[in-house]
């Protein structure tokens, strides 16, 4: 082994990092895994909880193997930002979908269809 | 050739456009995401993540990638600090992990269409896919890359220019594996519940 | 067996796709003869090598600016053709149902919005970015000069894939975003969507990776001591708009690939069967939609920002409120987008909350058009080309905007949903706000590029007009709006009295040709004329960094980089009447060797898009590879600049001193 070429502080605490960050999202993994396979909670909040259970090792990862928040405040502040758009992109949309069967009496397109060719002759 | 300084702030630069670039990739894959969210219980009376999902199956995958995203954490720093032997060996248990990720995968598409249950069966289906797929071209990708830099670095004795890419792959498998989560979590957990 | 190979060989393309009606037939005849008139005219100057030498491997911003501007007059007349066609159909209503074909018509309303939204507005824009970002911030490049080639070449590719159905095959009918189900397999099963999806998708990388490059640049490139608040807000306009193009481009990539994914791989995201949902895409392409429409804005406020304060010798009023409202503006335009969709059937919670941020939205801007009066106030005005360009922006912008506040109310929008009050509302906020912006920086910036003012008089034929011809052809429409009439009507009923209005709208557009005609003359009289308007670097009195180097540039765009201390750091200088004495202290400067791997790149995705619309599978494979190992072998080089010495940069500024 060569000698290290820049051995600081700084170094040992990435080491630690990523053995830490690793265990960490094992465990989360194991737990959400755990929870859904075994169906602890009725479906709705074991979504949530899986929801929860995600976005905390999305941190775990984000802080233990990406490093945001350590050094570049740009790269913190474009995550921070791409988190923002993901989240009204995807709440938005399914908020706005969802929403678009009020006038059409609850159904989905499927459904829709079904309809309009039962009653309508369509 | 251009002083450290140069050199720093060049890379700086790189370093930058390349996380924008994982920023941008991030919006691709929400507007997947919501698609998915949108139609998965559009499954045209065919069947639903309940029915097609193999929870420890999933399980496997999501341990085998997971493990991938913490030895390319160790290969980089193996570079950073000089040890090229480890970082090489890090590297390649890397590879062999994506790879096998990839296969897995791959197993798990050619089974649901053999079974008649490909893309153009539904509209989840093709949610699942396309979501799933993209996320597997991904790691293919880098996979390729992968590959290059394993063969440069040897070849070329550990350049800086190498090691600086090095880094930006590593930022690429990282992200793959925070989407990953998503996936699983909401694909296969949440999208897999009766 | 002869069969078998030529299907394979050439897909679903067929000798009767070269078939086209009279009018596609003669424009598509005119367009390859200008290229064979382009070749023959290169190989018999022999000017092949100096081409590809000087443009087309090239990777300076400037000269790729300059094409991209290029590309983009080229295409806003090939689109005023379409809007002409377009009139001249509606004006007559159809008279002996000679003129268009309900098919055609729909082809060139198609090909119409497409093309000016993709491949003007955005060209313009891109091209002023390359032309103008690195020199106001005292930088002498992009910040990955290769990439800027590369989405340049993407754009190009895109432009020739939207503009190939005039000779082979068709165009899209539906719209200029295509919603399904009607571009689905199953209502248009041709090319014409194909090349639609492909032209998009193509151009679209190209503006997400440009988007990528002048955000680092900006951010990480700027002249020591140029810290964000002191930047030209030009700059900010730029920062603003590409932070937008980051962020809602991968939607378009995502969207236009799922419908491509439905029509190559049978899938059902938006198909009217097997659980497709069509409102998902309009939902998606709006959440793009929607930005990309301040993405297009946004620089022509801040091109307007930097000529009101020159033209009006004062600083911008209120620096920081137009930053902030700058700010303010990109974030809510991710808030918005189902304004675009009121009618689609949600209910009144889901309407009413994106109603109140469309009007809410309307506050900055409002906030920048009274900065920008009040920057005039008291100062010493000067109405030149530029200003003129400024003055209609506030008439047409206002009007436009105000019909934007009206249909923000979502039972008002139920009216005008989809009616010619719609398409008023949205030309009058691109053409007044977008394409006059476009005019004033053209005319604003274009004797730092060339060395030579733009013949005044005719720059003022032009701008009036094109301002009465816009009103003439626009106010018309407003009004038909109100009274019934929706958009994309090849024929209405005569009884409906629309005629008359539909008459004067034509007589407009063909007014606003008559300023184009100014126009085309002002720039081919100036370029004759070039040597009796030659003017130095500072020909406006400016107030940016651009205005202290030469006209034009040199390629390094400055010799020395400048120290900045201050807002409008070149005016400050120049007040204080610093005139260094002491020779500057050159250093050796790194620039990027030409390359062309770029348009190597831009060819092979060009190859792609033909292959994957006429599913020729073959070339599909090898142009992917192509484009993978071009970029490959670009991404491994490591030996991509060269260097000027700082001597040879001494002997580059004595000569332009002498010159």
């Amino acid at each position: 082994m060569k000698k290290p070429l820049l051995e600081t502080r700084h170094d040992e605490v990435r080491y630690t990092s990523y053995v830490v960050g690793f265990i960490l999202s094992v465990i989360a993994t194991l737990i959400a895994y755990f929870f859904v396979v075994n169906h602890l909670w009725p479906k709705e909040m074991l979504m949530y909880v899986v929801l929860g259970i995600a976005v905390l090792q999305l941190i775990i990862q984000a802080v233990f193997f990406l490093h945001i928040g350590r050094g570049s405040r740009l790269k913190l502040v474009t995550f921070v930002f791409a988190i923002i758009i993901v989240l009204i992109i995807v709440v938005g949309s399914i908020w706005i979908m969802h929403n678009l069967d009020y006038n059409m009496m609850q159904m989905s397109p499927d459904q829709m269809n079904m309809y309009m060719h039962q009653h309508e002759g369509i | 050739m251009r002083s450290v300084v140069e050199e720093t702030a060049i890379q700086e630069k790189k370093t930058l456009g390349f996380w924008i670039y994982l920023m941008t990739d991030l919006i691709l894959f929400a507007s997947l995401f919501a698609t998915f969210a949108v139609l998965r219980g559009q499954t045209a009376g065919g069947p639903g993540g309940h029915d097609l999902f193999d929870m420890p199956f999933v399980l496997l995958e999501t341990m085998i990638l997971l493990t991938s995203s913490f030895t390319v954490g160790l290969a980089i720093l193996g570079s950073n600090r000089g040890y090229k032997k480890q970082t090489i060996l890090w590297l390649i248990v890397t590879f062999v992990l994506g790879a096998a990720f990839l296969a897995l995968e791959l197993s798990e598409f050619s089974y649901l269409a053999a079974e008649g249950n490909s893309w153009q069966r539904s509209a989840f289906l093709s949610a699942f896919f396309t979501l799933v797929g993209t996320h597997g071209l991904h790691i293919a990708i880098g996979l390729l890359w992968l590959i290059i830099m394993v063969i440069r670095l040897v070849k070329f004795k550990f350049r800086q220019t190498d090691l600086n890419r090095l880094a930006l792959f590593g930022l690429f498998w990282h992200f793959l594996d925070v989407v990953w989560i998503f996936i699983f979590s909401i694909v296969y957990l949440i999208g897999g519940m009766a | 067996m002869f069969q078998n190979i030529l299907d394979f060989v050439f897909g679903r393309l067929k000798p009767s796709d070269f078939v086209h009606d009279p009018i596609m037939a003669g424009a598509g005849f005119a367009m390859v003869g200008a290229l064979v008139l382009a070749v023959i005219g290169l190989t018999y100057f022999k000017k092949w090598g100096w081409l590809w030498r000087n443009w087309i491997t090239t990777l300076d911003p400037k000269k790729i600016g300059i094409m991209y501007i290029l590309v983009s007059v080229v295409m806003l007349l090939r689109g005023l053709a379409d809007a002409l066609l377009l009139r001249a159909q509606q004006a007559s209503n159809d008279a002996a149902g000679t003129l268009l074909s309900s098919d055609h018509f729909q082809q060139i309303f198609s090909a119409h919005g497409s093309i000016m939204i993709f491949f003007v507005a955005m060209g313009i824009i891109f091209g002023i970015f390359n032309l103008i970002i690195p020199s106001q911030i005292g930088a002498r490049d992009v910040a990955f000069p290769f990439l800027n080639s590369v989405s340049f070449w993407l754009f190009a590719s895109g432009m020739i894939l939207i503009n190939a159905p005039l000779v082979v095959g068709e165009f899209s009918t539906a719209g200029w975003l295509a919603y399904p189900p009607l571009s689905e397999l199953q209502y248009s099963p041709g090319v014409g969507v194909d090349y639609w999806i492909w032209s998009l998708q193509i151009a679209g990388i190209g503006s997400l990776l440009s988007g990528i490059n002048f955000f680092v640049t900006i951010i990480k490139m700027r002249a020591p001591g140029m810290t964000l608040m002191k930047m030209p807000i030009f700059v900010w306009s730029a920062l603003t708009s590409t932070g937008l193009i980051m962020f809602a481009f991968p939607i378009l990539t995502a969207t236009l690939g799922m419908l491509a994914l439905d029509r190559l791989l049978g899938m059902h995201f938006f198909t009217a069967d097997g659980g497709g949902n069509p409102m998902m895409y309009v939902n998606l392409i709006w959440a793009w939609g929607h930005p990309e429409v301040y993405i297009l804005v946004l620089p022509a406020f801040g091109i307007f920002s930097e000529v009101v304060s020159t033209f009006s010798g004062k600083k911008l009023f209120g620096y920081t409120s137009m930053v902030v409202a700058l700010l303010a503006i990109a974030i809510l335009s991710f808030t918005v987008w189902l304004h675009h969709f009121f009618t689609m059937g949600a209910g009144a919670d889901v309407n009413t909350f994106f109603g109140i941020m469309t009007m809410i939205i309307a506050i900055p801007t409002g906030v920048k058009v009274f900065n920008w009066i009040f920057t005039m106030y008291r100062g010493r005005v000067r109405f030149t080309t530029p200003m003129l360009w400024f003055m209609g922006f506030i008439v047409t912008f206002t009007l436009g905007g105000l019909a934007g506040v009206l249909m923000s109310v979502p039972p008002a929008d139920f009216q005008f949903h989809n009616s010619l009050f719609l398409v008023a509302h949205f030309h009058t906020m691109i053409v007044g706000g977008v394409l006059f912006g476009a005019f004033a920086g053209f005319a604003y910036w274009f004797p730092k590029f060339t060395g030579f003012t733009l013949n005044e008089r005719l720059g003022r034929y032009a701008f009036w007009n094109w301002i009465i011809g816009f009103l003439l052809a626009f106010i018309p429409l407003y009004i038909l709006g109100f009274m019934g009439a929706t958009r994309r009507l090849d024929h209405y009923d005569p009884s409906m009295g629309w005629q008359g209005l539909f008459i004067v709208a034509g007589i407009g557009v063909a007014i606003i040709c008559v300023g184009v005609f100014f126009q085309l003359l002002q720039l081919g009289y100036s370029i004759w004329k070039r040597n009796d308007n030659r003017v130095g670097s500072d020909p406006w009195n400016g107030r940016s960094l651009e205005w202290s180097i030469a006209s034009p540039p040199p390629e390094y765009n400055f010799a020395v980089i400048p120290t900045v201390t201050t807002r409008d750091e070149f005016w400050e200088l120049k007040k204080k009447k610093r005139a260094s004495l002491l020779k500057p202290a050159y250093e050796d400067i790194w620039l990027p060797k030409n390359s062309g791997l770029g348009p190597i790149i831009g060819a092979f995705a060009l190859a792609f898009g033909i292959a994957v619309i006429w599913h020729m599978w073959w070339l599909v494979v090898i142009s992917l590879i192509g484009v993978i190992v071009t970029m490959i072998i670009r991404l491994t080089s490591d030996n991509t600049e060269y260097k000027l010495t700082a001597a040879e940069v001494a002997k580059h500024e004595l000569k332009r001193g002498i010159v």
